[in-house]
């Protein structure tokens, strides 16, 4: 049997997702190691013995000082070139919400030409100025390189947040689009871009982005949380989904959700290779 | 030298904050602002050079891409700069976590003392605005005095160079922390003592207080340890411990029942005892799946074989009251607690919250301290922040408006945790003290904040006086804690573990030290916020976030250790003995010793006169009404009446879905916007097993008689988590009781002998209607003296007090979540059935409050007739025969027919002649009453002949079917249409009072 691919998970400090990020990863059929983040701060626990770093979601450090910012400091302070060398090295990084906002401000996105340490976007307080939990419709540029998303045309995922509103200067978003690095977007029921339509467009997002990667593909961030989904009870509408497919003599939540496809594309990508 | 750091975010940017306080100055009081950019103001008091104040600034406090910040004063434009900061001793979170920034970024620590201190200044351009508005908009909007202070400057007083100033709101007690002697020569002197120091003894209790320091053999034990009369230390001990908080002295007391004008009294001893304990001891020993009631801090079932899950619930009533925010975030991140403190600690699933207050649109002459409108902001918020940031779902929750909930609102919170059946070999939910293991404070540290806290409110403040009392909830410092504390438990190093809440350590250790007969503690070595503290007061302190741990002497190294690596302070402040004795030092000095079963002896039990009225004697008769001619416009209207309107903005707000278990969330159905029955989750993610949970609040049936409403209370929510699938076999019960005072006083409480026999009515309500449904109370609490004293417009008083009020909790076992059932009707051609009587019962309910009445008859619970039906109907779920399940309640059929259509996008086509009902003459009757023990399911017509079969014998009709036109269509009873509304009115109705509210801004710009 070949080894499973080792993922690790950070913790402490305000996270909050590790139950559903380790199940998610572990259906996928990846070993999870969930670390106090000291552990790793201190350097008892080795980055590079892993093969997916994954910041998941909550409120690190309580986000008093912007989403994500002190995660941010402590991980350069304490892993700046580890971190680097990761990436170099062909890991993967997926960043969930907080986690998401704290690669932004880690400057690991958007990466232009290799530069993990400049920010140059943002993830500002929601438009509507409150923190929302809804479920959002996605669509997915078949066309990015992001290694997660292989194969995802759409999905629906669950939103929570309070500083979701992704920005950037009009010539970073041009590059983003330019290299395919807006992997998902905020759409409406039909499937096209939401054009900053409330609430699908939950936060204002600037083209409605929800997620963007690297040039690579390997680091990715996101919003919204595949984790969340992670059984087709996690749906809104899977009574009903559920009643019509009964009536029609369809089948019914055989197939994974699109939330754990996620995690699956990550595991993958190291067992195909 | 201070430092102060301005940020704000770039000119081109929307400010959203600054934009919905915009938003707010003109809905509530119509001021207008053109524009309000917000400036984050970060204070440093620490010494740092200017090459680390620009790295600061630089790598944490400035996001290039959408902020600017400079050391000193930014230039914004303003016709007006409004500074709005804590007062001293107000936790500030956002100051704390500066400082842990600072110092991984400095990589050294700062010096003792050295602070943070965070606080906002808006900048608004309002040319037309007049002072007196601005400070409206400080002073009502913005501060509350309590906890906040602010400045006002006009463009032309202000000056850049001086900026805010330099407000370091820094605790300085000055003074040497001292033990005070109290002489207790007499019992007058002790009471006048009691009333100066606001100890608030019980009159009763001071004849036993002081025949116990004056026992010679006492005496003499004391003064073998340097002591005398009792200690300011002891005296706060006792008083806390024996506090109607602490001890529950109402729920314990005797009551002289009895009916007005009859003879015959009936003698309640002890409430608690006689309706609580014993009904659910009886049932417990029926259900194998009851774990642990009764004692500890909540009560445990059995989830599965390898888990338990405990629950709880609490109310946070005064604080909100105060300073809703604080109050409720503090609410709620402290019940949080409680299942972390249960057995060896648990992990929290899940969070509930229920409140009531005044209406929210209020003009009338009252004078509230914070008008309703704000004070639910605040507690809306104040339980958003507290639950999300701990990363625990807010699943379920309730909204109900009452003019009797200004006097004090209510704050219910409600927590459920997991915990492994079996913790380092050991039964999870045992747990005790034993003499030689350490006591080991976790979490925040110790300040002024609770003590005394009703008291210390009409204090005067002076710049430097902690605003102790009233209190921030910091969820980041629990949440580290919480983790922490798992990670000790699953290694086994935990022995007994609670919470510091009410009463703080005096509670905490006083009561865990029973199991072991002893403990002795040294003060001094409680880590403090600031010097100064007397002993009594760290003795008292209920400052937040610190749980006490027992923990073995040779695991306290890995204890420590382990605290360290997830970021928690944790102390060694004693240790647990057998000498049955309570003994307190500060630095060497004795400052306190008591016998341990001291509050256990011979205190005399309250006692309360109680004198039912019934509601008839009351002059409460039916009103004379004729029938409604417009059933559609009526019904559109009671959507629209505040209490039944959507609260979606509130729900929306609150993360329902972190820990990825969600399975029914708090909105359903095609615009995800319908409450649903009950939430539904999975605790364990890799099993299919899953808890429903839900809550009923009905508090208007008090009206006529708490009887009914308390066994309605009960009814909606055993049945609300049977409408998705629970099992009627498995639902353990929370009851919050929020009552007026009920000690009668000729002045001051005039009807207190009637607010006491409703007490005893609800009480009776709540055993018969708990065993007749097999509802083991899992946990309960009580909060008594919901009244307030609201100035009028002469300057008069007037007191106000709540409706009595009960929320009751319920939770149950989903065997497989597969098989939830929702409300929502799905498909077009399904029959709709109605189960249950429809009776004529309209009293209390919220047809007769919109048109001005009370009514008398009020819902009756028939438990024995309900019960078989119930089962039948969840057999029926079991078997996924149905395509959608509601219960009807408060507002009644129509407005519950209504709400299923508007969550399927589908139609009903509704025969009022054949709702199942007995007594009923009227449609109005049969479309608003409230009556309890009913449903409202859907089912593939191809089920019919099952579904009839297995529900033969009951009061069970299909009434309807499901159509695609989306129309609510009800014929009456003359077999004409009577009601027809397009569901797109519906909705608009429903949402008509709040749907703004979850719109936040958007689409107004």
């Amino acid at each position: 049997m070949k080894p499973k691919v080792r993922v690790l998970l950070p913790a402490g400090y305000g996270l909050n997702c590790d139950a559903e990020t380790i199940y998610a990863f572990e259906r996928a059929g990846a070993a999870v190691h969930r670390v106090p983040m000291n552990l790793l701060f201190r350097g008892e626990v080795a980055l590079g013995d892993h093969q997916i770093l994954v910041l998941m979601g909550g409120f690190g450090w309580g986000d008093d000082h912007g989403a994500g910012v002190i995660q941010a400091v402590r991980f350069r302070t304490h892993l700046g070139e580890e971190l680097e060398a990761f990436i170099e090295r062909g890991g993967l990084v997926i960043g969930i919400c907080n986690g998401f906002q704290a690669l932004v401000n880690l400057g690991l996105l958007p990466g232009f030409d290799g530069d993990y340490r400049t920010r140059s976007v943002a993830l500002l307080p929601n438009d509507c100025g409150m923190f929302r939990d809804q479920w959002v419709r996605l669509v997915v540029d078949p066309g990015s390189p992001c290694v997660f998303t292989r194969g995802l045309e759409a999905a629906e995922l669950p939103v929570r947040h309070g500083e979701g509103k992704f920005y950037a200067a009009p010539e970073v978003i041009a590059r983003l689009r330019a290299r395919r690095q807006i992997v998902l977007r905020y759409a409406l029921p039909e499937g096209s871009p939401a054009g900053g339509r409330f609430p699908d467009n939950p936060n204002g997002s600037v083209e409605d982005i929800a997620g963007i990667c690297d040039a690579t593909g390997r680091i990715f961030g996101l919003m919204p949380h595949p984790e969340a989904f992670n059984d087709w009870t996690n749906h809104p509408d899977w009574p009903r989904l559920k009643e019509h497919a009964r009536r029609a003599g369809r089948p019914f939540g055989t197939e994974p959700p699109v939330g754990l496809r996620i995690f699956e594309n990550a595991v993958r990508h190291f067992q195909g290779s | 030298m201070p430092a102060r750091l301005e940020i704000a975010l770039q000119p081109a940017l929307v400010d959203a904050e600054g934009e919905a306080l915009r938003r707010k100055a003109r809905e509530y009081f119509g001021i207008e602002t053109r524009r309000i950019r917000t400036v984050q103001i970060l204070m440093l008091d620490a010494a740092l050079d200017a090459e680390e104040l620009e790295r600061i600034r630089r790598e944490i406090f400035t996001n290039p891409v959408t902020q600017r910040s400079a050391w000193g004063t930014l230039d914004l434009p303003a016709d007006w700069v409004l500074w709005v900061g804590l007062r001293p001793g107000v936790r500030d979170n956002a100051g704390a976590t500066a400082i842990e920034a600072i110092e991984d970024l400095l990589g050294r620590a700062l010096a003792p003392g050295e602070a943070a201190y965070t606080s906002k200044r808006y900048c608004i351009e309002a040319p037309q605005a007049s002072r007196r508005e601005l400070e409206r908009i400080a002073a009502e909007l913005l501060a509350n005095d309590l906890i906040q202070q602010w400045r006002l400057w006009s463009a032309a007083e202000w000056d850049p160079r001086e900026g805010i100033g330099w407000v370091l709101p820094k605790v300085r007690l000055d003074r040497r922390p001292r033990v005070t002697p109290i002489p207790v020569a007499a019992d007058e002197e002790l009471l006048r003592i009691s009333r100066e120091r606001g100890l608030a003894l019980h009159p009763r209790d001071i004849p036993v207080i002081r025949a116990y320091f004056q026992d010679p053999r006492v005496r003499q034990a004391r003064r073998a340890v340097g002591l005398g009369d009792p200690t300011d230390v002891e005296l706060e001990y006792v008083s806390q411990a024996r506090s109607d908080h602490c001890n529950h002295n109402t729920f314990r007391g005797r009551f002289h029942y009895r009916e007005a004008g009859a003879e015959a009294v009936e003698t309640i001893d002890n409430l608690f005892a006689t309706f609580i304990e014993e009904p659910t001891l009886a049932i417990a020993r029926q259900k194998p799946w009851v774990v642990s009631v009764l004692w500890d801090n909540a009560g445990a079932g059995r989830l599965d074989e390898g888990h338990h899950y405990v629950i709880t619930g609490e109310t946070h009533n005064s604080p909100s009251n105060m300073e809703a925010y604080g109050g409720a975030i503090t609410g709620i991140v402290g019940v949080y607690r409680d299942p972390l403190g249960t057995g060896r600690g648990a992990k929290l699933i899940l969070g509930g919250w229920g409140f009531c207050v005044g209406p929210r649109d209020y003009a009338g002459p009252l004078r509230p301290r914070l008008h309703p409108r704000r004070l639910l902001d605040g507690v809306v918020e104040g339980v958003r922040d507290g639950g999300n940031k701990s990363g625990i779902p807010t699943v379920f929750g309730q909204l109900l408006f009452d003019p009797g909930y200004m006097g004090k609102c209510l704050v219910f919170v409600t927590a459920v945790g997991i915990m492994p059946a079996r913790v380092a070999g050991e039964p999870s939910e045992q747990k005790t003290t034993t003499a030689g293991d350490l006591i080991v404070m976790c979490g925040g540290r110790v300040g002024k904040d609770g003590i005394h806290g009703v008291t210390a409110s009409s204090e005067v403040f002076s710049e430097h006086t902690p605003a102790g009392h009233v209190q921030i909830g910091d969820p980041y410092t629990q949440k580290k804690m919480h983790d922490f504390l798992l990670a000790a438990r699953d290694e086994g190093l935990i022995r007994f573990i609670t919470d510091n809440g009410g009463g703080g350590l005096s509670s905490s250790i006083g009561e865990s030290a029973r199991f072991s007969g002893g403990a002795e503690v040294a003060l001094e070595k409680v880590p403090l916020k600031y010097e100064g503290l007397d002993p009594w007061e760290i003795w008292v302190s209920e400052s937040q976030e610190r749980m006490t741990v027992a923990v073995r002497p040779e695991d306290v190294s890995r204890f420590l250790e382990l605290s360290r690596l997830h970021g928690v302070e944790s102390t060694v402040i004693g240790r647990y003995t057998n000498s049955g004795k309570l003994h307190l030092t500060y630095a060497g000095e004795t400052c306190a010793f008591v016998d341990l079963d001291l509050l256990r002896a011979g205190f005399p039990q309250w006692e309360f006169e109680a004198e039912w009225i019934p509601p008839e004697r009351r002059g409460l008769t039916e009103p004379v009404l004729g029938e409604p001619g417009d059933c559609t416009r009526l019904l559109l209207d009671l959507l629209s009446s505040p209490n039944l309107a959507s609260t979606e903005w509130i729900a929306r707000q609150y993360d329902h879905e972190v820990q990825g278990g969600s399975v029914l969330k708090p909105l359903l159905g095609v615009g995800r916007d319908v409450p649903a029955d009950a939430a539904v989750l999975r605790p364990l993610l890799s099993s299919r097993r899953g808890l429903a949970y839900a809550q009923a609040i009905l508090p208007f049936y008090s009206r006529i008689d708490a009887y009914a409403m308390t066994a309605c209370t009960i009814d909606e929510a055993f049945r609300r988590v049977l409408a998705v699938g629970g099992d009627p076999d498995h639902v353990g019960g929370v009851d919050n009781f929020c009552w007026p005072s009920v000690q009668y006083d000729p002045v001051l409480n005039p009807d207190g002998r009637f607010k006491a026999a409703q007490l005893v009515r609800a009480c009776r309500a709540l055993k018969e209607t708990c065993l007749a449904y097999g509802i083991p109370l899992l946990s309960g609490k009580d909060s008594m003296y919901v009244d307030g004293h609201l100035p009028g417009s002469y300057g008069e008083t007037h007191k106000v007090s709540a409706l009595e009020t009960i929320q009751f909790s319920t939770i149950s076992l989903v065997e497989d979540v597969r098989r939830c059932v929702s409300p929502e009707i799905k498909v077009a051609g399904d029959l709709l059935f109605a189960a249950g009587l429809t009776r004529d019962e309209l009293g209390g309910s919220e047809y007769y409050r919109h048109l001005g009445y009370t009514g008398l008859k009020v819902p009756q619970v028939r438990c024995a007739d309900f019960l078989p039906l119930y089962r039948a109907i969840a057999a029926l779920v079991r078997e996924e025969q149905l395509a959608s399940l509601h219960g009807v309640y408060r507002g009644g059929l129509a407005v519950h027919l209504a709400l299923i259509a508007v969550a399927g996008g589908l139609g009903l086509r509704v025969d009022a002649r054949r709702v199942p009902a007995e007594g009923v003459r009227r449609l109005d009757t049969l479309l608003f009453s409230e009556s309890a023990g009913r449903f409202l399911f859907t089912a593939d017509p191809a089920r019919r002949p099952d579904i009839e079969a297995r529900l033969q014998g009951f009061p069970v009709c299909c009434i309807g079917e499901v159509v695609s036109d989306p129309r609510l269509e009800i014929l009456g009873l003359d077999g004409r249409v009577a009601l027809a509304a397009n569901l797109e009115e519906l909705a608009a109705a429903w949402k008509r009072p709040f749907g703004h509210l979850a719109q936040g801004g958007v689409g107004e710009r």
